[in-house]
């Protein structure tokens, strides 16, 4: 967490009263949102209310043995994070304190209280090189130089959004720590690798534009029925133990992202211990380097002070629009964003606020709206064009869609990930209902499919689709009377929608291959089962009874299709095989 | 230290007392009543002119004139190794009779979060000897797994079992002394009867583990306000035996819905905005507290792996409790009353029950290299059979097919044979597994989708009758 630069001296306060993690102090003069230092450890926290003499403070730590009669001090600056080489491959608790440097400087494993660290490493040294030189016009935004911060990523430094900018007077290259000036300014503005911004309000941005290439996650259902753009919003909202972290989990490893910013908000610690084992040893796809070289972590886990809970997705999403301006795709995973609605109900009725429905606070939906409207494709300032796309988990209580977070998040994000608890508990992962999910980009992704994919991805797709809708029908039918019941075409539209639903849907996220799926094998994996389909009512037309079409050796491999690294030629095969058995039968 | 004898308001568990000097916020307090009884409990909340008092043994005799001491400190709880086998109250006195306590060290209740850094992955299988856990929903050590249950089903019989026969499998062979871990048990009880505990007790002293447990008694009777600390006792001397004494420590909670409850009693006493049912906004935070007290950490040897107990009200899973619980902890077991009452136990539903930490704790080395495949599959089948059940009861057994006609028989020996396998039957993981293929080997090969081709070669019982036989054997 960035110290206040405090340019004007302010009051100090003094503790009126404790309550939990909100405290009111007396006499102190600070802003609205201001960060104030608490009682005499020095206790961090925030000013969210301000009434007469009574300044009311939300705690970012833990309050016992805090009373009244200590001093509040403020600091004259808003909760702002530190910007620079050093965050990709770190772990952060909710307010940009690094866990890493926490744990050594508490000499414990536990979180004491009272301590503070930057958010990048002061002494570090980077090796500096300028693109601009002397003599040359730089605006506010512009990149003045790059630092290799990790193997995967070229950090840019750029004019902070808050200066004039003006012509370079000078500008060298070589090793610097990131608070010294690197690029000097006529007007006197001095230029380092670090910069500073307020979490809670946007980064400025030239436009936002409507995006068109997906976010490939190498699932097949998301990839293949419900994409999401570069620069779009998608909610994943299931029960517990439908598989959201998973799911999670799954797009922060394999997303085609460049920067993957994720956030566990009042999620589970060793969720996030998994996390910060696996992905060292991960090795990213599309570059080939570890994973956490492009991954920055946030940690703020259930146990861990509530109302740093509540700020852990803002610090989240200004790190992302930081690497956006560089002109990166990056992609903020926020598990889970109940967790922060409900940090917010906890502060809300601490301050005996009025509530709003199920006691939150009635300003839900605007936190809500204002922090998924921070994502999009942008172009930015420095002309360049970047991407933050926000993917949140909701928690909903008894995996009721209908309370007020989840209603609240579907009103503003374009693609709807709906887990089932009845398909997790028959274990098909991922458990997203096909039948409630749905995606509002398909439309405008297809031409990215249909270039760099396949041409028929749009109709070979809703041909899936349909067939699903079909079995959704059929089934109530088979409910009541039995399959046997059932004429023998619709039958069979029932073995070739279980194949989708078997070999297609489901993906096993734990298995080596299985867990990454290119659009081309989740193309082909749903064209085989097509060939399947075409050539099992081609046999059936000729007079085959449904059963000896079900019954070939051939079919039950379509499920394997997704554990095979050379999928080409085993699909090739499958498919010349499937084709001669079933034609063998008339 | 000064005294007080400035309450203003008693209201249910709370008393409000003027002050003139501050007090800190959670600190002790005493409170002597006019018949000479000292009451301890906690600050809620502190302000310059007056602080509100949480009492844990009840407020009833407290008048205006008793007199109130803040203890300048946050609730400590006394812990050394000598705690094991002791029993105690509910706010950690002693009940066995046994001499004091000499604390080796005082620690904090409320207890630091662990930095999610040095938290160690935990994946070290632990043998609960059930099939259904350790088959279906494997534990393993630094685990959250509660057991969803309801009244009137047989909880703290699965408990205790798994109290008794919990073993991890490597150091039976390389012996308990080896690594200098040893097992112990803590036993923290919530508003249970004085029947239940008895149960408790007995299978404790029966067994001989109670010289290796530690025992935290809040009965029915006692103070509802006292439930609120009880759990946070055990868990302070769980972290202590754990991460300090390298014990690997079992925590058995019952009942977390009557913690719950107490929650909810003070909450209402501060007329405190409710959320779902009445129950606090901050009941998430709260049991989170509790239950991310499970854990590893790195460079050290113990660990704390909690099986919470909570009777959902109404069956209800939805309900605000297990629903909280079942975000926080990784996984859960569902005790289910249909099983129960065919006599099936422990009455175990697979389905909806969870072991999050399973797929990392599992597999070649750890159990067996099949294990995964082998579960996948069961679980399958076993959803498959369920299903059947349904339309069978519409359309007759010979309207279905002979593959459906399968699943049904064994989702039918699943129960009986798979989970039903008695209180006191203890099966190794081989034993687990090996059962587990007996009763696949009743579906055709085709049919098993979800395990590898090899696996099937080699573990198939060809011929169906010699595995039927195989499983009378061992059953």
């Amino acid at each position: 967490m960035s110290q206040a630069t405090d340019t004007d001296v302010r009051e100090d306060g003094i503790i009126e009263s404790v309550s939990g993690p909100v405290v009111s102090a007396r006499d102190l003069d600070a802003r609205m949102n201001d960060v104030v230092y608490v009682g005499s450890e020095g206790l961090m926290g925030e000013v969210i209310e301000i009434e007469g003499n009574i300044t009311t403070i939300q705690v970012y730590e833990e309050t016992s043995g805090v009373s009244p009669g200590e001093p509040v001090e403020g600091t004259g600056s808003p909760l702002s994070v530190d910007l620079g080489p050093g965050m990709l491959d770190a772990i952060y608790d909710g307010v940009q304190r690094p866990l890493d440097v926490l744990e050594e400087k508490m000499g414990s494993p536990y979180l004491d209280r009272g301590v503070d660290a930057p958010g990048i490493d002061l002494d570090k040294t980077w090796e500096f090189t300028p693109e601009v030189s002397a003599g040359d016009e730089v605006a506010p935004g512009d990149i003045v130089g790059t630092v290799p911060e990790t193997p995967s990523i070229d950090h840019k430094v750029m004019v902070p959004p808050d200066y004039e900018g003006g012509e370079v007077v000078s500008a060298e290259s070589g090793s610097f720590d990131v608070e010294e000036t690197v690029v000097e300014l006529d007007n006197g503005e001095e230029i380092s690798m670090r910069q500073e911004w307020p979490v809670r309000s946007q980064r400025p941005a030239d436009e936002k534009q409507t995006p068109t290439e997906p976010l490939v996650s190498g699932q097949r259902i998301l990839d293949g029925l419900f994409p999401i753009a570069k620069g779009g919003t998608a909610a994943i909202p299931g029960p517990f133990g439908s598989g959201k972290t998973v799911t999670q989990h799954q797009l922060a490893k394999w997303a085609d992202a460049d920067i993957v910013v994720y956030v566990g908000c009042g999620e589970r610690g060793n969720e996030m211990t998994e996390v910060i084992e696996d992905f060292p040893e991960l090795e990213d796809p599309t570059t080939g380097n570890a994973l956490m070289d492009r991954t920055c972590l946030i940690a703020n886990t259930s146990n861990m002070p509530v109302a740093a809970r509540e700020s852990c997705v803002y610090t989240g999403i200004t790190i992302a629009e930081y690497f956006r301006d560089m002109g990166y795709d990056v992609a903020l995973m926020a598990d889970s964003t109940s967790r922060w609605a409900e940090a917010m109900r906890e502060i809300s009725s601490r301050l005996e606020e009025m509530p709003g429905e199920e006691g939150y606070p009635a300003y839900l939906s605007a936190r809500l709206s204002e922090f998924y409207e921070r994502a999009g494709y942008f172009e930015n300032i420095n002309d360049t064009e970047g991407s933050v796309s926000v993917i949140g988990a909701v928690s909903p209580p008894g995996g009721d869609f209908s309370e007020p977070v989840t209603q609240n998040t579907l009103r503003i994000v374009k693609t709807f990930w709906a887990l089932d608890a009845d398909l997790a508990e028959r274990r098909h992962f991922p458990s997203i209902n096909w039948n409630e999910s749905y995606s509002l980009y398909r439309d405008q992704l297809d031409d990215w499919f249909v270039e760099n994919v396949r041409e028929d991805w749009p109709e070979v797709r809703q041909w899936a689709i349909d067939v699903l809708d079909e079995e959704a029908e059929l089934q109530e039918i088979v409910q009541l009377v039995g399959k046997d019941a059932l004429p023998e075409d619709q039958q069979l539209t029932l073995e070739v929608a279980r194949y989708l639903r078997e070999a297609w849907l489901q993906q096993n996220a734990f298995h080596d291959v299985d867990t990454y799926c290119e659009p081309e094998k989740t193309y082909r994996i749903v064209n085989a089962i097509q060939t399947f389909n075409d050539e099992a009512f081609d046999a059936l037309e000729a007079g085959v009874p449904v059963d000896e079409i079900t019954d070939i050796d051939a079919a039950p491999r379509l499920n394997r299709i997704g554990v095979q690294e050379d999928y080409g030629a085993y699909v090739d095969d499958l498919e010349e095989d499937l084709a001669a058995e079933l034609q063998e039968k008339y | 230290m000064k005294e007080y004898q400035t309450i203003t308001e008693i209201s249910g568990p709370l008393v409000f007392v003027e002050t003139d000097e501050p007090v800190g916020y959670d600190e002790i307090v005493e409170i002597e009543t006019s018949d000479g009884e000292t009451r301890r409990g906690q600050v809620l909340e502190s302000t310059s002119d007056y602080v509100a008092i949480q009492v844990f043994e009840g407020t009833s005799g407290i008048d205006r004139k008793a007199s109130v001491r803040f203890l300048g400190e946050t609730m400590k709880m006394p812990v050394t190794e000598d705690l094991l086998g002791r029993v105690m109250d509910g706010t950690g006195q002693p009940i066995d009779g046994g001499p004091e306590i000499v604390p080796d060290e005082r620690q904090d209740i409320v207890g630091a979060a662990i930095n999610p850094f040095s938290r160690e992955y935990p994946e070290e299988f632990i043998q609960t000897g059930v099939s259904a856990i350790d088959g279906m929903n494997t534990l393993v050590r630094g685990q959250k797994l509660p057991i969803f249950s309801a009244s009137g089903l047989p909880h703290n019989d699965l408990a205790l079992q798994i109290a008794r026969q919990a073993t991890v499998p490597e150091e039976e062979e390389g012996g308990d002394d080896e690594e200098g871990s040893e097992f112990a048990v803590i036993f923290g009880a919530m508003g249970i009867t004085a029947e239940e505990a008895n149960e408790f007790m007995d299978d404790f002293e029966r067994t001989g583990a109670l010289e290796r447990s530690v025992v935290f008694m809040n009965l029915a009777d006692d103070p509802a306000v006292e439930r609120t600390i009880t759990p946070r006792l055990a868990l302070t001397t769980a972290e202590y035996l754990a991460f300090e004494k390298d014990y690997h420590v079992l925590v058995i909670l019952t009942d977390m819905t009557n913690y719950c409850e107490a929650l909810r009693e003070i909450g209402a006493a501060r007329e405190e905005v409710p959320g779902r049912r009445g129950y606090p906004g901050y009941m998430y935070t709260d049991l989170a507290q509790l239950y991310e007290r499970a854990g590893r950490i790195e460079g050290r040897e113990g660990s704390v792996t909690q099986l919470p107990i909570l009777t959902m009200p109404g069956d209800d899973d939805t309900h605000p409790i297990p629903d909280l619980t079942g975000y926080i902890t990784e996984g859960q077991i569902y005790i289910d009353r249909d099983l129960n009452s065919q006599g099936i136990q422990p009455p175990i539903n697979v389905l909806p029950s969870l072991s999050r930490l399973m797929d990392d704790g599992i597999g070649e080395g750890l159990t067996r290299g099949d294990h995964a495949d082998v579960k996948d599959q069961l679980f399958a089948a076993y959803a498959e059979g369920e299903d059947l059940r349904d339309l069978v009861n519409i359309v007759g057994r010979e309207a279905l097919s002979d593959l459906d006609n399968k699943y049904l028989d064994f989702a039918d020996r699943f129960e009986s044979e798979f989970v039903d396998q008695g209180f006191d039957t203890a099966r190794d993981i081989d034993e687990t597994l090996e059962l587990g293929w007996d009763l696949l080997s009743m579906l055709p090969k085709e049919a098993l989708n979800r395990i590898d081709e090899e696996l099937i070669e080699e573990n198939y019982r060809e011929d169906e009758d010699a595995a039927a036989e195989a499983v009378e054997a061992e059953a």
